[in-house]
């Protein structure tokens, strides 16, 4: 029993993290209708230029704190020079430039910082663990600030006029511009929030899996299962997808498949919710006008 | 350059592609033709998907594996020859293809893309799985014997198979060529540009992308089980992502919609990472990568419409 509520918590733990990939995800999606396969290789560059930050000689939040706007940047410039040309372009182009995205972030990382796995510090301290040894520190703490980012970003999108721009972008890009939203800029902001949420994530998992050029693959994967589980067309419900998929992931290492299969999990995930309920438990159905 | 897109441009190739690497060729670089002609059917089978179905495939490295393993256990495991087991191969894969094709169906553009794109992820886990090891080798994989030149003739082993794999795919490419110049191949591009159309017209959509993705897979299968005999190995972590992303960059770099492009685009991945891998490990992958978004601003339709370009013909596929 003990076992299976220690497994119930490091799934919810990783699930915090696939929930704020997702998250960035949908964002993309909802905005452009494209799924970011880069999102993953740009998370994990942004964790190299936290550590190399860190061994820079700065303190963690420090490095935490001038990380995030680093990769917001790169997000948004991504979107402008990149993203921004093909908007109207077939499937096959854009599909192009992320797996293209994803090579080159992948190899320039690997160049830059090596392909050897290293360790990732972690804020919270290595210390025993809580709760009666169910939770260990990390776990809990970067829970704690993965529901700080998915509730910020909550209230951007419902709070603040900017987030209602953002939505209106989103969801009527012509008659948002007829009332005077850029939409151009709305996207390229959309992209840098995605990219910095991917940051965020990426540090929280790094201490957990370490650091390689190939981290995020897995963790990709997962966030995929977990948008479209809980429904790429609804950030919250992709949000408690991801935290599905990481519970499901860990009952499942533990108890079904073992841990030779995760990854198959996710892809058998993606072609169940794809193929029984395509929209996803929380998602609308996508009805296309002829 | 009209010369390129004449009729007898394909046979003139042929012929130099038998001649000239006998004559000249050391084995080490006949073995690298060898995966150039292999390479190139599991190109021609992402164009058949892609390019002219409009299918995006990222995970056509699963089929390319299957088709490795088939020809590796029934020659290790039941000692069948090698030029045996291809028909196997070939009917596997058609209908795991099939199969995979079905739920592909309902799934538009990106999501085939990311379903095609988790099945390459996790088909290294599942060819290491336990409950196979008796069959894949597990970890370690396969190791296979190379053949000989049959009937007593003067040939050493790498011409040989050179030559054998050179005959497979002159079939396969005669095949694809044949099939997109008729009423499939006019079918498979209607559903490509104008699925509405298309299906007002009387072709059955479901049908021609589900086999789509049967032959697809059948033309990938060939090329893995004659990649598995000329390397003489396999082993689960070669058919990783990797594996997937490099035919998605020799589609893209050759050309889509083009049956000659499929060739252009595995002499790009056969030889540019060789020559990419001397400056840095991490060179080939941001190689591909620049590339990738080069051609998709610059050359959408890849090598072969520059070519289409150059000699002044109009696009026709």
């Amino acid at each position: 029993m003990d076992g299976f509520i220690h497994q119930i918590i490091s799934g919810i733990a990783s699930g915090g993290i696939y929930a704020s990939v997702a998250l960035a995800l949908v964002m993309i999606y909802q905005a452009t209708h494209h799924v970011n396969f880069a999102q993953g290789e740009m998370a994990m560059f942004s964790t190299y230029i936290a550590l190399t930050l860190i061994q820079a000689g700065l303190p963690y939040w420090a490095a935490f704190c001038i990380t995030v706007p680093v990769s917001f940047v790169i997000g948004a410039l991504i979107q402008r020079v990149v993203m921004e040309p093909l908007s109207k372009a077939p499937v096959l182009a854009s599909v192009g430039v992320f797996i293209g995205l994803l090579l080159t972030f992948n190899s320039v990382a690997g160049w830059i910082f090596t392909y050897t796995l290293k360790p990732f510090p972690t804020p919270f301290g290595e210390g025993k663990p809580l709760f009666g040894g169910f939770v260990s520190r990390h776990e809990l703490g970067s829970t704690a600030i993965t529901l700080v980012v998915l509730l910020s970003i909550w209230a951007f999108f419902r709070f603040t006029k900017l987030g209602l721009a953002m939505r209106a972008a989103a969801f009527n890009p012509v008659s948002s511009r007829l009332v005077g939203v850029p939409v151009a800029r709305m996207l390229a902001l959309g992209w840098g929030l995605a990219a910095g949420i991917g940051a965020i994530a990426g540090m929280m998992v790094a201490p957990v899996i370490f650091l390689d050029p190939n981290m995020m693959a897995g963790v990709l994967l997962y966030a995929f299962a977990g948008a479209l589980l809980g429904g790429i067309t609804n950030p919250l419900g992709a949000v408690i997808g991801g935290f599905i998929v990481g519970i499901i992931e860990n009952l499942g290492g533990a108890y079904v498949v073992g841990t030779e299969l995760k990854l198959t999990t996710a892809l058998f995930i993606i072609v169940v919710v794809l193929t029984v309920k395509p929209a996803g438990l929380f998602g609308k159905t996508l009805v296309s006008r002829v | 350059m009209q010369f390129f897109t004449s009729r007898a441009f394909p046979w003139l190739f042929l012929a130099a592609a038998v001649v000239l690497p006998l004559l000249f060729a050391s084995d080490y670089r006949l073995f690298q033709l060898t995966m150039v002609v292999v390479y190139s059917i599991a190109v021609l089978g992402l164009n058949l998907l892609t390019g002219y179905n409009g299918q995006v495939s990222l995970g056509n490295g699963a089929f390319y594996a299957i088709g490795a393993y088939t020809t590796a256990i029934l020659m290790d495991k039941l000692g069948l020859p090698y030029w045996a087991t291809l028909p196997f191969s070939a009917v596997i894969c058609a209908g795991v293809g099939f199969l995979i094709g079905l739920p592909a169906l309902r799934l538009g553009g990106m999501y085939l893309a990311l379903t095609t794109f988790a099945l390459a992820v996790a088909t290294p886990q599942l060819l290491k799985y336990k409950a196979f090891e008796n069959y894949t080798g597990g970890v370690q994989g396969v190791v296979l014997d190379k053949p000989d030149a049959p009937f007593g003739l003067p040939l050493s082993q790498d011409q040989w198979l050179y030559l054998f794999c050179l005959a497979v795919g002159a079939l396969l490419f005669a095949l694809a060529m044949n099939l997109v110049r008729g009423r499939i191949g006019r079918a498979m591009r209607a559903i490509r540009d104008q699925p509405l159309a298309a299906e007002a017209m009387g072709i059955d959509i479901a049908m021609f992308k589900t086999r789509t993705f049967a032959l697809s897979a059948m033309f990938t299968g060939v090329a893995g089980s004659l990649g598995a005999i000329t390397i003489q190995f396999v082993a689960p972590d070669a058919f990783g992502v990797p594996l997937s992303l490099t035919f998605f960059v020799g589609m893209v770099v050759g050309g889509g919609a083009s049956i000659g492009g499929a060739v252009m685009g595995a002499l790009f991945i056969q030889f540019i990472p060789n020559i990419a891998d001397e400056i840095s490990k991490a060179a080939p992958g941001a190689v591909y990568g620049l590339l990738l978004i080069a051609f998709m601003f610059l050359l959408p339709g890849g090598l072969a419409s520059l070519i289409r370009i150059l000699s002044g013909k109009k696009r026709t596929a």
